[in-house]
């Protein structure tokens, strides 16, 4: 019976964390499928809405929720800006420029973070009703974690169902498949771009601030994690909803199961597991093979 | 053009064709400029002038060499790679263990073993990553990186870990020049002949028809496979240069300073040397040193007082090279060059 208790807190904490990485990483997946563009900055706007929702929740004492909202809404508008301004200037050039430049942005984030906020890492308490634990019948689980799984399986859905049964979603499906077809068809794809790129950097905002429990939150977290993201986006495959939800989920489990047993270097396998992967399917675990 | 009319003559046809304007250009092209001593007489004058950041210049040769390494990779055959710094730490290992479990540690000679270490990981993870291109060849690169790093930092036993390898026991080169840690003549004089050897090699490459097939690659791939040229096989071999160019900078960086850590494989090296490139210029060959230079300099005087500040205005540096100078310091240096006729390189 120990070992199945051990294996549920395993699934749960991984999944947990998982939900975390999916939220953030969709996003990027659907961007980067849309426009092929490289997008390392995806992290830093992560960072930036995890920054606005502690800070709004620490020093201004708004609730949780409505931190989220407020993170969502900022980071999105932001990233609203900087693509028109410089981003849509890129999306023809080379992948090294967007390399660069979405480096150079990274810097950006962090040296500016740094000097309004300091490089010291925020605390993140979360509300009194998400503390302690939860008796989920066969096991006593913390409450934060469970809440984690409960968002990120009501944000999955509500995706899911936006990129399947919407307009917009259907748009979008069409330019990550064939994008010289659907400009052909009339679909205004610089926009659909805009659009996407700020709600998958508002959902990146919401990623950073209910993580910020247990990633942190400091200036580096804009390149800590980076590979993580960009590994969820390739494994699962590049503009897919669900693809990255189950890559999410794997990566999740299997890190934390891995930091359990294996704590010396447990994230080797992690790096071993996506080479392999990609050699296998470059175009990931979860996307069709293109014609 | 006399050529048809005689064709028994061989020789003076060949003199024909090598008259032709396409091939004197051809010709010129490898010809030492009257510039290309400059950067070793500034070496030497350097090595006159500042006895006192003698360990800085010579920081400042690796990174140099290192970003010479990339620019065969990434600015002549056109792979780019965010996991070059995997070399750069896989020959500062090999240097920094054989000497510090006391296996072998005469400098030469492990360089040479570094490069050889390097350039089999480079074979190896050549032979399978350059078989995609794009993002996944780009996380492949990373992800290899972060293998040996995390391989690094597990194998504590043997690598110190997070902490590294101190001091190492390095003999004077050649038996002759001892490595002084307070005064870095030998590291620096060292380090510049390291550098000499490795452009030569580098230039004869870059100048070569194999190099001009690797620009091709880069300018065009599928016409490349079409007029036959064995596209993977050359960025392989390519591939496998560059690393062990940049497993000599490691060793040798790891040989100047005495230590390894972990620093040798991060991305923090991987993301500055590809900086170093494309500050510089990439493609040039002599974009490596202008790069370095102007990054190291500027970092060394700047990010001491104002570390912040260094990193913001490095950033907007960058966004603004992505944006409008894609060329790099030499690439607007060479736009006002030529500013009657305007022609276009791209």
């Amino acid at each position: 019976m120990i070992f199945g208790i051990d294996v549920a807190s395993i699934l749960l904490g991984g999944i947990s964390a998982g939900m975390v990485l999916f939220i953030v990483s969709v996003g990027l997946s659907v961007t980067m499928g849309l426009m092929g563009f490289v997008n390392l900055a995806h992290g830093a706007f992560a960072m930036l809405g995890g920054y606005v929702i502690v800070l709004t929740m620490n020093a201004l004492g708004v609730p949780f929720i409505a931190a989220l909202a407020v993170g969502f809404v900022v980071t999105a508008a932001v990233s609203l800006v900087l693509e028109r301004l410089l981003y849509a200037r890129l999306y023809r050039a080379t992948e090294l420029d967007q390399v660069l430049f979405t480096i150079g942005l990274v810097f950006v984030f962090i040296a500016s973070i740094t000097l309004i906020v300091g490089p010291e890492s925020q605390p993140f308490t979360p509300p009194a009703a998400l503390r302690g634990q939860i008796d989920l019948g066969f096991i006593k689980y913390r409450t934060y974690s469970i809440f984690l799984i409960a968002v990120g399986v009501l944000i999955v859905i509500g995706l899911w169902l936006g990129f399947e049964r919407t307009r917009i979603g259907a748009q979008i499906r069409a330019t990550v498949d064939n994008r010289r077809m659907a400009e052909s068809l009339g679909i205004n794809v610089d926009r659909l771009f805009s659009i996407t790129f700020a709600f998958g950097s508002g959902m990146a905002a919401l990623g950073g601030g209910l993580g910020a429990e247990f990633l942190g939150l400091d200036p580096q977290y804009a390149l800590k994690y980076l590979v993580y993201f960009l590994i969820a986006v390739a494994v699962g495959g590049m503009g897919t909803v669900t693809g990255v939800f189950y890559a999410s989920l794997l990566i999740g489990v299997l890190d934390f199961a891995l930091k359990l047993y294996l704590p010396k270097g447990g994230t080797i396998f992690i790096y071993a597991l996506t080479i392999l992967l990609l050699l296998w399917r470059p175009q990931g675990l979860f996307r069709r093979r293109e014609s | 053009m006399s050529a048809p009319a005689t064709p028994a003559s061989e020789p003076r046809s060949a003199s024909a064709l090598s008259e032709h304007p396409a091939a004197q250009l051809l010709i010129r092209r490898h010809r030492l400029h009257w510039w290309e001593p400059a950067p070793w007489l500034l070496a030497i004058a350097f090595y006159f002038a500042f006895p006192s950041y003698l360990g800085f210049g010579s920081d400042l040769l690796i990174w140099i060499l290192f970003a010479l390494s990339l620019d065969l990779a990434l600015g002549y055959a056109g792979i780019i790679t965010l996991g070059h710094a995997a070399f750069f730490g896989a020959g500062a290992y090999t240097v920094g263990l054989l000497a510090y479990h006391g296996i072998w540690n005469e400098p030469i000679s492990s360089l040479v073993l570094a490069a050889g270490v390097a350039a089999v990981i480079g074979l190896a993870s050549g032979l399978v990553l350059l078989r995609t291109q794009g993002l996944t060849l780009l996380m492949l690169t990373l992800c290899t990186m972060a293998l040996l790093e995390e391989a690094a930092n597990m194998g504590h036993d043997y690598t110190g870990g997070f902490d590294g390898l101190p001091s190492l026991e390095i003999p004077p080169v050649l038996g002759l020049f001892a490595f002084n840690p307070l005064y870095a003549n030998t590291q620096f004089l060292y380090s510049l002949a390291v550098l000499f050897v490795c452009l030569l090699l580098v230039r004869t490459l870059v100048y070569s028809p194999y190099g001009e097939s690797l620009t091709g690659i880069r300018e065009n791939t599928l016409r490349m496979h079409a007029v036959g040229s064995p596209v993977r096989s050359r960025l392989v071999v390519c591939y496998t240069i560059s690393a062990a160019i940049a497993g000599i900078a490691g060793g040798l960086w790891a040989q100047n300073n005495a230590y390894v850590n972990l620093s040798a494989l991060g991305l923090d090296r991987a993301a500055t040397v590809l900086i170093i490139l494309i500050l510089g210029g990439y493609g040039r060959l002599y974009g490596a040193f202008v790069g370095a230079v102007a990054y190291i300099v500027l970092q060394h005087f700047l990010s001491k007082i104002y570390p912040t500040a260094w990193q913001l205005g490095l950033g907007l540096l960058l966004v603004v090279i992505a944006l409008f100078a894609r060329n790099g310091i030499l690439g607007i240096g060479e736009s006002l060059m030529r500013r009657k006729p305007k022609q276009s390189s791209s």
